[in-house]
């Protein structure tokens, strides 16, 4: 089967610096590939440029076959790529139903968006409760999960996520992963960046590892969560 | 008392002035953090471009009733037009520029729009035709007449449509996002220079129509009127809290409404030394109040949250 994803030799920097120096990269549909690394290692320039907001220095980006070379941010959307940004991205001064609605603003098949609102507030019900409320007065947590269902909205093909625990408390990040475990067991394809190497690389198949700028292993996960190297750099141990 | 109530619906007539061309600042200045100074100029092409229209079809015999939402319509689509134009040549290409990048340029268009409309309608004043008889109506001893009347109700038709579009559509739902977080917006699918676009539109199209209730009102447009009216709405703007659209429009009608009153009382205030030819100064005392007193305005917000 073919790849949803394939990233060529991706290089990305800011101004003179690179930040992204050569990565490749590949998500199969269906997987749940993490890439972690450090800080500053540059996993949140390499989503930023997947999802079109960053505009690659050089290498090539094909979703689902089609090169994205010249798709704008706002075009990938509607091909089916979503990202949840690093520090969620809600719309503090929108509503949480009105953030949902956003989510859904590539598309134009409203019985079907009302029917995912529905489902959305199955996944999260939390985000029930909440809904006439301004997004700015949700808890982080509440805040994470509601930028993943905005997410969801769109119905994406692929769905990455951009350190989904950050900040949260543990109970809160345990939910998130449970639903990251949800939505994949339905057959999503997702990229999940973490700094929480271990949480990242329990639940996901593959992993990537990523240090200033470069790819510096991969593998299966279960390889990945074993390795020395990864043990030593980021697990801790 | 006579005056008092007579000041009321002077002030409140052009406070919906204000109101109308104030939203311009203010949409703009929520979704792109920048002010359009000349948005002043694009109030008085749209007053030109609505008496030039009016003066040909009433030439041609065009009934008034007909000949006024028409040329009402052509204003506002050349306006938009030239909002369009504005954004994509003097404030799109400096989009991640220093912030007084657009800043000069916003002076620069308004200097151009004003040596054109000189050389376009040359520097005398140009009177509004007599269209409608303006029926002068008696309450509690105050005038008011039928043009005030429907400056009143257009402006609260159309500051209600605003808000209804800004609030319950999809489109004000974009322009919301994209005020607030236009990364984000275009995650979603928002084509972000497509709704900055369609903002300046529909900034300009209640320019266009103010500009056309100012000159029906005074009964004369000048290519020299957008520069007070654009100065003292964009006091509205900030007295109400630039960035905010309620503020915009409590804005405008209160400033509108200061001025009035004080024109109204400045003589028996300073006994008769200053006279209501002083009303002017009463939007840039305000000004200044508001920007040592509250430079968050009335119903804004931290002001220094977009730096
Ligand atoms: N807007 C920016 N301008 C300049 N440099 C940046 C910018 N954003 C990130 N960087 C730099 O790029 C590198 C990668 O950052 P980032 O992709 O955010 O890493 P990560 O998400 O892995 O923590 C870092 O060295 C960071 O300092
Ligand atoms: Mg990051």
């Amino acid at each position: 089967m073919n790849n949803i994803l394939d990233v060529r030799d991706l290089q990305v920097g800011y101004g003179g610096i690179q930040a992204v120096k050569g990565i490749d990269l590949c998500i199969a549909p269906g997987e749940l590939v993490a890439l972690i690394g450090s800080n500053g290692a540059g996993k949140t320039t390499t989503l930023k440029t997947l999802a079109g907001l960053l505009v690659p220095g050089s290498g090539q980006i094909c979703f689902d076959g089609q090169n994205l070379h010249k798709v704008a941010a706002h075009q990938r959307v509607s091909m089916g790529i979503a990202l949840v940004p690093e520090g969620r991205g809600v719309f503090a001064r929108l509503s949480v139903a009105e953030n949902l609605l956003m989510g859904a603003y590539s598309r134009c098949d409203q019985d079907e968006i009302a029917a995912d609102l529905a489902r959305m507030y199955v996944l999260f019900p939390r985000l029930i409760e909440r809904k006439d409320q301004l997004a700015g007065t949700l808890s982080g947590g509440e805040q994470q999960m509601l930028a993943m269902a905005r997410a969801l909205m769109s119905r994406p093909r692929l769905l990455m996520l951009d350190e989904p625990s950050m900040g949260l408390a543990p109970l809160m990040v345990k939910k998130i992963f449970e639903t990251i475990r949800e939505v994949a067991a339905q057959g999503m394809s997702i990229l999940l960046v973490e700094q929480n190497a271990r949480l990242a690389l329990q639940v996901a198949g593959r992993g990537y590892v990523m240090e200033s700028g470069a790819v510096t292993l991969s593998g299966a996960a279960c390889d990945l969560l074993g390795s020395d190297a990864v043990q030593r750099a980021y697990l801790g141990a | 008392m006579e005056i008092f109530l007579q000041q009321i619906i002077n002030g409140l007539v052009q406070g919906s002035v204000y109101a109308l061309v104030a939203l311009g600042y203010t949409m703009v200045y929520g979704i792109l953090g920048l002010i359009n100074f000349a948005h002043g100029e694009v109030v008085m092409v749209g007053a030109m471009l609505a008496l030039s229209a009016l003066t040909a079809l009433i030439g041609w015999d065009v009934s008034p009733l007909l000949a006024l939402p028409l040329s009402l319509i052509l204003a506002m689509a050349g306006c938009m037009a030239l909002g369009y134009g504005i954004e994509r040549v003097a404030y799109r290409p400096l989009r991640h520029a220093p912030r007084l990048a657009p800043l000069i340029t916003a002076i620069g268009v308004s200097i151009v729009l004003q040596n054109l409309a000189m050389m376009i309608w040359g520097r005398e004043y140009h009177a509004f035709p007599q269209l409608i008889n303006n029926q002068p109506h008696h309450i509690g001893g105050a005038i008011i007449n039928d043009i005030q009347i429907i400056i009143v109700i257009m402006a609260v038709m159309i500051m209600t449509g605003l808000m209804l579009v800004v609030h319950r559509t999809r489109l004000g739902r974009a322009m919301r996002a994209v005020a607030e977080n236009q990364h984000a917006a275009q995650l979603m699918g928002v084509d972000i220079n497509r709704v900055i676009s369609i903002t300046f539109m529909l900034g300009s199209a209640l320019a266009a129509i103010a500009g056309l209730m100012v000159s029906a009102n005074y009964g004369l447009a000048h290519y020299y009127m957008g520069f007070m009216l654009g100065l003292k709405a964009f006091t509205a703007a900030v007295l109400g809290g630039i960035g905010n659209l309620r503020g915009a429009m409590l804005g405008g009608l209160l400033l509108g409404l200061i001025e009035s009153l004080g024109a109204g009382y400045i003589g028996d205030l300073t006994g008769g030394f200053l006279g209501s030819q002083y009303q002017d100064v009463f939007a840039f005392f305000v000004l200044i109040a508001v920007l040592v007193f509250r430079p968050s305005g009335l119903l804004g917000e931290r002001l220094a949250e977009r730096a």
